[in-house]
């Protein structure tokens, strides 16, 4: 095994120098040292970004902060002040009403129901930025503690990629989102699921479920784990835990939804939740199994056009942002949130059966992450930034194999690629460039040394005297050339593009990411689908 | 019981050190690797900073340096080459004349180019005075990203490769650790990405420079250090450290002669060439070099933390003295200043003293010399840098005062996040688990001493942001920052220079072994 003789050759080297004494006793007992360290670092430079753009989406929080603070309860879910109503279960209204008292003791025109109404005052940006910021502590407690039981060389690797992940940064900390302590509370679930601790991981995850109910697509699998690694041990002794772990699922519901329940808002608030008015894709398409099932729709309708027959134009467009109710496709049938529930469901579940007949907590992670890939690739109206529920997870299994590493190598470039049209305006453009290229070069260089032999060469003084050879993380040259061909889309997309056509079809850009990426998604979600059925 | 279950199972030797182990991954695919993701998050935390507010921002009608070099570079595009320096009808040189050498007007000049390619309008003549807009700042702000990365990050990685050339490597980390900490420098950050300048220009010829001298290519670094002194007159803060360690080098050679008219040759003709377009006539030379030394905006500006600001609360030198009898004044302190250290240089050019000798006589020229701005302690921090495995304290000393005493003009700026950002990127840098070498350093008095001034420099920050200073002294809370640093800078100055003049142990050691065998 390659990752021994790395290990072996290093310990030859260490013996070699000769380490003082006093730096001996301070051993591992700093992980935790080592751990703030890193996250410190992340929040450095996420402190650097509070002036960066934002999207609507500072505002939709905006406005969250004002009506939970200046409404009462009951009319939370109805308010209409402001075209960004509150959408997200009660468990973040809450987290919202929280924040809102600092919000109100800082500056009380950021609570304002009106005249806080797009309010970008350089308080009320340091508020949100720096809650944001601050919030990702959860985040970085969930990869602490799912890491801790790891070997040391392996905690330091998994850190750099899920600490200094770009896509949260990009999303949160220039986009403007909460998904930092979100994820972390995925990965806190996940860890005592690990762990053995499954009362704690399904309370967990149903408090994360009443924060942002988008986590719900991992919900069957974590259903059927618990069913068969909580509730066994015979018919009793199984009933009994299943009623534990039912009423404190219950009870987490209850503290949510039961003030609305109360209030007689329940209607009110599923409605907001469950917005299926909206379409299938959002304006900017999510790289999935959807954009191919559009291009498909397209072509089709271009070949029947050409070989004479008559096809009747849709009558909503993809590319003019929202799309109605009126079906989008010429030829091929029209999907409902039937259809495509139908397909998360259906894609879902060799990973159930796995959970059905080998729940084994080790590969538990990996059974989340890959039913978040199936919400991704199928779901209905699914964001870009849905990627990142199964990137992070996927990031603190990446060292479990080479393929995995490989795997998550061209995944999260991938993922990372398909959120650059988030960040559409100049000033950004350096910063998100460098931050993949950033994490490229980390990931290249960690992964192939944690896989690669270490060897010595050559005179022991010269700088070049040892070499690590990728002896087993070698990216093919498909993978290679598909990572180049990101680079030459983008120039196509950044600056060709302007060049050759002006301002005319200004969405092809956003579409060929879209689609590029799609690909790369695709591959993603069949080597993760491959990985599950050979393991059932 | 966490230390316990690890401690049982670890896979490791006695002897292994598990602190160089976080960053094993990198260092072992060798400098260039570590070089290359270091500076990839040195150039994304750049960017960064560049989206805060430059100096002068939406602040008539002077603006500030960002204006400044805007003017520039409208001037050097629009007006021949021979009108650059001349004040005229149409070149005001009251309005933020060029008081550079001709190398950053060339740089404008080419800078101009680009931005007229983009946005013509913010470098048409006249009309662009005061010229803000969204595209505008960004395309300045990469104008300075660029020169950073084509011309200070090279010159740092030639540094490192020479400097860890001769040495055998036992710790590869602190080489990482060391690039760190050259490139992510937070006052050079602050100063061109936030308050905006080019000091990465000049600081970064300064480094091929000293790369170059390091290396005994003495001719290639005189040519370079010319460079920089043309980019900007206050690299001459380290002339007397080059001149002194290359005449002693020199002297020591068969032919000193010869020697000294090579180099001499060598620093002539890059002035002449960078001079040539005024070298037409002696009045077109001294009307540029005239613009280059403003004597007439006095012996000091703002608060600066230098002996003849601090020293003006109590004795009035502008009062006291005449403009002539001051700058006499002025120039026997800082030679006298520099004068140990060249002497030191001279008797005993030694690279690592010649390292020394960069900080000495750029401090020397900080605290004594005329009209000495707050950014020019960026110099003294360069070879601080470099220096840094050798004496990481003084790298983290100078660092963190220089960080304060520039605190006053970043608030001006509305640079207090990147300034914390930056502040404590820059510490955990330093405190990175297994990147600093294993040296002893702080004893514990002193580590009481060092609490007791971090924890007035915390209530200064919080003070100086949140009441409203005296009205009788409007500039109090300033005078106390300042009077704080330059103790600190007198303390550093004093320690460095005792460093320069007692042989390094490891030498002392090296030579005796050689008399040993």
């Amino acid at each position: 095994m390659n990752h021994r003789k790395l290990r072996h050759n290093s310990t030859t080297q260490n013996q070699n120098e000769q380490i003082p004494a006093a730096s001996i006793p301070k051993t591992c007992g700093n992980q935790l040292y080592h751990f703030l360290w890193f996250s410190l670092i992340a929040t450095c430079t996420k402190l650097l970004l509070i002036p960066a753009y934002h999207s609507t989406d500072f505002e939709v929080h905006r406005n969250w902060l004002a009506l939970t603070h200046s409404l009462p309860l009951s009319q939370w879910y109805s308010d209409e002040t402001s075209p960004w109503t509150l959408d997200y279960p009660p468990f973040f209204a809450y987290f919202e009403y929280f924040l809102s008292f600092f919000a109100s003791m800082l500056d009380p025109t950021i609570v304002h129901l009106t005249d806080g109404l797009n309010s970008k005052s350089h308080l009320t940006i340091l508020f949100q930025r720096l809650s944001v910021t601050l919030s990702d502590a959860v985040l970085f407690y969930g990869i602490y503690r799912i890491t801790r039981k790891l070997d040391p060389k392996q905690k330091y690797l998994i850190w750099v990629l899920a600490v200094w992940a770009p896509g949260l940064i990009i999303v949160d900390h220039l986009h403007f989102q909460y998904n930092g302590f979100l994820l972390g509370m995925l990965l806190i679930s996940l860890s005592a699921l690990e762990n053995g601790e499954d009362l704690l991981g399904g309370f967990a995850f149903a408090v994360l479920l009443c924060f942002k109910h988008l986590f719900a697509v991992a919900a069957p699998v974590y259903f059927v784990y618990l069913l068969r690694h909580y509730c066994r041990g015979g018919l009793v002794k199984g009933f009994g835990r299943l009623v534990v772990m039912g009423s404190v699922v219950v009870a987490v519901f209850a503290a949510a939804y039961g003030p609305f329940v109360y209030n007689g808002q329940i209607h009110q608030v599923l409605r907001r939740m469950f917005p299926f008015g909206r379409g299938l894709c959002h304006a900017y398409w999510a790289p999935n199994f959807w954009v191919f099932y559009i291009m498909f729709d397209k072509l089709l309708a271009f070949l029947l056009v050409k070989m004479g027959f008559h096809v009747k134009a849709p009558t909503a467009s993809f590319t003019g942002g929202l799309v109605g109710d009126s079906s989008p496709f010429a030829v091929l049938p029209t999907i409902t949130p039937l259809i495509s529930l139908v397909l998360v469901l259906l894609s879902i579940s060799p990973c159930l059966l796995k959970a059905w007949r080998d729940p084994k907590p080790s590969a538990v992670t990996r059974l989340v992450a890959y039913a978040y890939s199936c919400g991704f690739m199928f779901g209905w109206h699914v964001h870009e930034k849905a990627s990142l529920h199964f990137v992070i997870p996927l990031a603190i299994i990446a060292l479990k194999s080479v393929e995995d590493a490989k795997h998550y190598f061209f995944l999260s470039i991938v993922s990372c690629y398909s959120l650059f049209p988030l960040l559409y305006e100049a000033q950004e453009y350096p910063i998100k460039v460098l931050l993949l290229l950033l994490h490229a070069a980390l990931m290249w260089f960690g992964l192939s040394s944690y896989f690669g032999a270490y060897v010595p060469k050559g005179d022991e003084r010269s700088h070049s005297s040892a070499v690590v050879r990728n002896a087993d993380f070698v990216i093919g040259w498909f993978g290679k050339s598909y990572l180049m061909g990101i680079v030459v889309v983008d120039i196509c997309g950044q600056f060709l593009h302007p060049v050759v056509l002006g301002n005319k079809l200004p969405f092809l850009p956003l579409m060929m990411i879209s689609i590029y990426s799609g690909f790369g998604m695709m591959y993603s979600w069949i080597w993760q689908l491959k990985w599950i059925i050979g393991s059932i | 019981m966490e230390k316990m279950k690890i401690r049982k199972n670890p896979p490791k030797p006695k002897f292994s050190d598990p602190d160089t182990g976080i960053w094993s991954w990198i260092v072992q695919r060798g400098t260039v690797a570590s070089f290359i993701c270091i500076s990839l998050f040195a150039l994304l935390v750049r960017v960064c900073v560049s989206l805060h507010p430059y100096s002068g921002a939406g602040n008539p009608p002077k603006y500030g340096d960002y204006e400044a070099q805007r003017h520039w570079m409208e001037i050097t595009i629009n007006l021949p080459v021979k009108e650059w320096y001349r004040n005229s009808t149409i070149n005001d040189l009251n309005y933020w004349g060029l008081d550079y050498p001709p190398l950053t007007a060339y740089q404008s000049y080419f800078h101009g180019l680009i931005l007229r390619c983009f946005d013509p309008k913010s470098v048409s003549l006249y009309t662009s005075r005061g010229y803000e807009s969204y595209i505008g700042k960004l395309l300045m702000r990469w104008t300075v990203l660029s020169s950073d990365a084509l011309i200070f990050f090279p010159a740092v990685l030639y540094f490192i490769n020479v400097y860890y050339s001769g040495k055998p490597i036992k710790e590869k980390t602190s080489v990482a650790w060391h690039i760190a900490l050259i490139l992510l420098n937070p006052c050079l950050i602050l100063i061109d990405h936030g308050h905006f300048q080019f000091n990465c220009i000049s600081l970064g010829l300064t480094v091929a420079a000293v790369a170059a001298i390091l290396s005994d290519r003495d001719v290639v670094g005189s040519v370079l250090f010319s460079l920089a002194l043309n980019h900007k007159q206050m690299s001459a803060y380290f002339a007397p450290a080059f001149f002194s360690y290359l005449l002693g080098k020199c002297l020591r050679q068969q032919n000193p002669v010869i020697e000294v008219a090579k180099l001499g040759l060598a620093v002539l003709g890059t002035f002449a060439v960078v001079w040539s377009p005024y070298l037409y006539s002696a009045e077109a030379s001294l009307e540029v070099l005239s613009r280059l030394a403003p004597f007439e905006r006095g012996i000091y500006e703002d608060y600066v933390a230098n002996f003849w600001c601090t020293t003006s609360i109590l004795v009035k030198w502008k009062r006291l003295l005449n403009m002539q009898p001051l700058k006499l004044l002025s120039l026997t302190a800082t030679i006298s200043a520099c004068l140990p250290s060249m002497i030191q240089l001279i008797w005993k050019p030694r690279k690592s003293s010649f390292l020394y000798g960069l900080l000495n006589s750029a401090l020397a020229f900080y605290l004594f010399s005329f009209q000495v701005h707050e950014k020019s302690i960026l110099l003294p921090l360069l070879p601080a840098s470099f220096l840094a495995t050798e004496k990481p304290f003084v790298l983290l000393w100078l660092t963190q005062n220089a960080l304060v005493s520039m605190f006053p003009l970043l608030t001006r700026d509305k640079l207090i996040i990147p300034y914390i950002a930056l502040h404590g990127l820059f510490i955990l840098l330093y405190h990175s688990p297994g990147g600093r070498p294993h040296k002893k350093e702080t004893q514990s008095s002193f580590g009481t001493l060092r609490l007791f001034l971090l924890s007035c420099f915390l209530v200064l920050h919080v003070v100086y942001l949140t009441i409203a200073p005296p009205r009788k002294y409007p500039f109090l809370f300033e005078a106390v920052i300042m009077l704080l640093c330059f103790s600190q800078f007198v303390v550093i100055f004093l320690y460095t220079n005792t460093k320069q003049w007692t042989p390094s142990k490891l030498s002392a050691l090296s030579t005796e072994a050689k008399k040993h065998l």
